[in-house]
């Protein structure tokens, strides 16, 4: 049931000589081509051959968002144009997006990665793929299409959306297997309940969901009412994008490929290096990319890995379920929000007090927002219709910067928290 | 000839209401007339006090947001059709009630209403035009 039984079951001194090996490549490589890379090493006169042990790797600084911002969009690539033949970019909610740049040999190895998954969820070559993650920018939809077109099955770029032609599709196809956010299968787990189709007339299998994060509950809800089993996906576009790690029929962690991305877990606080086990902030390392190597980049996810062989045999490394960011960033409906864009949004409307409280919840499948502003002399009025138009203001402020709808609620002045003088700017009360 | 109305924000929790009324009781307001406008989430409570300065200074300092606004107080004959001949004259009129409320009167036959419009002016003015009664600061100091 492996894609790819060398590579996934490598023993721990096999392993460490390949990552060894191609780790000291890709430094070259970075060091060699990309000017960033070549800074950061003479700045701190480290040089591509001190990298002697994988140890080694903790010598060289970490790569950030803002670097990748900085370098947008084409600074961090380690090859001539003509060797790049796809680009993908990060939603960019927060200012320029990072952009990453794809040769044939990384869309190979990302198809290579996303079949290992498809695998693991039990896909076969016969199979139909019903590919509902977005195509576009986002890595999502054509992430699953390079591995479903290395794997030899049959995908259907059905995208996201459009649920009626979503639940028409598995019914008319008999699609296998479902690939989309967990909140849309939810979704759609339940317009196929609403819609009187029953579990007889689809034929799905399995689902791999990624790209937020989700519950145990929310897997519990979305198996029974698909009648599939699922798998958590992982990945990001700065590093590539899903397929980074999957859960395998155990569900018990996503294996890492790591023979294609380093992992380490770091203290997201001091930067240290932690054990396996420990909670921290997951940094990646790839180390087969030719297009946009990177090293050690900051996820900012906070995770925990697991060395040890899994019960399916395989016996790459595995990261548990994220469980939160290092830094303020929210994923609200899969959309990356932070709380500066809110205040950014707040203040355009005149009159408005710089304190808010971005409250998130999850009532029942869907996240909900609720932006409660404290209310000044300038937005109040004695009549509730205008109150109304000014919390409209607010939230289609909110929309334009963050694209996501929200409710907003006016409150007493001094009535938010604060918590030893700062201000809680954010309370999630979504249990993830 | 309009009357100066005070309105406070009251968010949608425990005990709100009671404390600003407890803010004037205190600083020794006295409450002519009282409406509470609601939302699910929040309430305007808009009165008419004895004295809107010291009411706002003091609500204030207790962390209320205060507004003042102008209202049209109007005295109605307390009779079957009462008001309705009053709100004819705005609606003739073409002016928008925002919201109305009632006072106590101790004139048994007299009913007091406090109304917000769109165009406070224009409404004094068919009001005066149809010789409807209304009330100034002082003559609702006698009430």
């Amino acid at each position: 049931m492996f894609w790819n039984e060398k590579a996934e079951c490598m023993t721990k001194q096999e392993k460490e000589k390949v990552q060894l090996e191609r780790l000291q490549q890709t430094v070259k490589t970075a060091y060699e081509n990309i000017d960033f890379y070549k800074n950061m090493f003479d700045e701190i006169g480290l040089k591509p051959e001190d990298i002697k042990t994988l140890k080694d790797i903790e010598k060289i600084p970490f790569t950030t968002k803002d670097d990748l911002r900085a370098a947008y969009p084409f600074g961090l690539l380690a090859v001539p144009r003509e060797e790049i033949v796809e680009i993908h970019a990060s939603s960019g909610t927060t200012g320029k997006p990072s952009v990453t740049g794809y040769t044939q040999n990384d869309l190979d190895i990302w198809g290579e990665c996303i079949a290992r998954g498809l695998k693991m969820a039990g896909a076969e070559k016969n199979d139909i793929i019903q590919n509902a993650y977005g195509y576009g920018l986002f890595t999502g939809g054509f992430g699953i299409h390079h591995g479903g077109n290395k794997l030899g099955a049959i995908t259907v770029p059905i995208s996201a959306g459009n649920t009626a032609r979503q639940l028409s599709t598995m019914i008319d196809f008999q699609s296998d297997i479902l690939t989309c956010t967990p909140s849309y299968a939810m979704y759609l787990g339940e317009s196929r309940q609403k819609a009187g189709i029953s579990l007889d007339e689809i034929n799905l299998k399995a689902g791999i969901h990624g790209a937020e994060m989700w519950t145990d509950e929310m897997r519990k809800r979305i198996e029974k009412s698909l009648g599939i089993k699922t798998y958590n996906i992982y990945g990001l576009t700065e590093v590539m994008g899903p397929g980074v790690a999957q859960e395998c029929e155990m569900q018990n962690g996503m294996h890492i490929q790591d023979d294609h991305f380093y992992p380490e877990i770091i203290d997201s606080q001091t930067g240290e290096t932690l054990e396996p086990g420990q909670h921290g902030e997951l940094v990646i390392t790839s180390l087969t990319k030719t297009g946009m190597p990177i090293l050690r980049f900051r996820t900012k996810d906070l995770t925990s890995i697991i060395d040890e062989k899994c019960e399916c045999g395989r016996t790459t490394v595995r990261m548990t379920r994220i469980t939160g960011r290092s830094d303020d960033m929210l994923k609200i409906k899969g959309v990356m929000v932070f709380p500066s864009q809110i205040e950014k949004a707040l203040l355009k409307i005149e009159g408005i007090s710089p304190n808010y409280l971005i409250h998130v919840t999850r009532p029942d499948i869907l996240d909900e927002v609720e932006i409660k502003v404290e209310a000044s002399k300038e937005l109040f009025s004695d009549e509730i219709r205008k109150m109304e138009k000014v919390e409209k203001q607010i939230s289609s402020a909110i929309k334009s910067e963050t694209g996501l709808r929200v409710d907003v609620t006016i409150c007493e002045p001094e009535s938010l928290p604060r918590s030893e003088g700062k201000a809680v700017r954010v309370i999630d009360e979504r249990e993830l | 000839m309009a009357v100066k109305q005070i309105s406070v924000f009251i968010e949608n929790k425990e005990g709100r209401i009671k404390k600003a009324i407890e803010t004037l009781g205190n600083a020794g307001i006295n409450i002519r007339a009282l409406s509470v406008g609601d939302t699910s989430k929040y309430g305007i409570l808009r009165l008419i006090v004895s004295d809107n300065e010291k009411s706002i200074e003091a609500l204030e300092k207790d962390g209320f947001i205060v507004k003042e606004t102008e209202v049209i107080v109007v005295s109605v004959s307390d009779e079957p059709n009462g008001l309705n001949s009053t709100l004819s004259i705005l609606d003739d009129a073409d002016i928008n009630l925002e919201y109305i409320y009632a006072f106590v009167s101790s004139n048994p036959n007299e009913a007091i209403v406090a109304m917000k419009v769109e165009d406070t002016q224009s409404a004094i003015d068919v009001f005066e035009a149809n010789n409807a009664k209304l009330l100034n600061n002082e003559d609702i100091e006698k009430i």
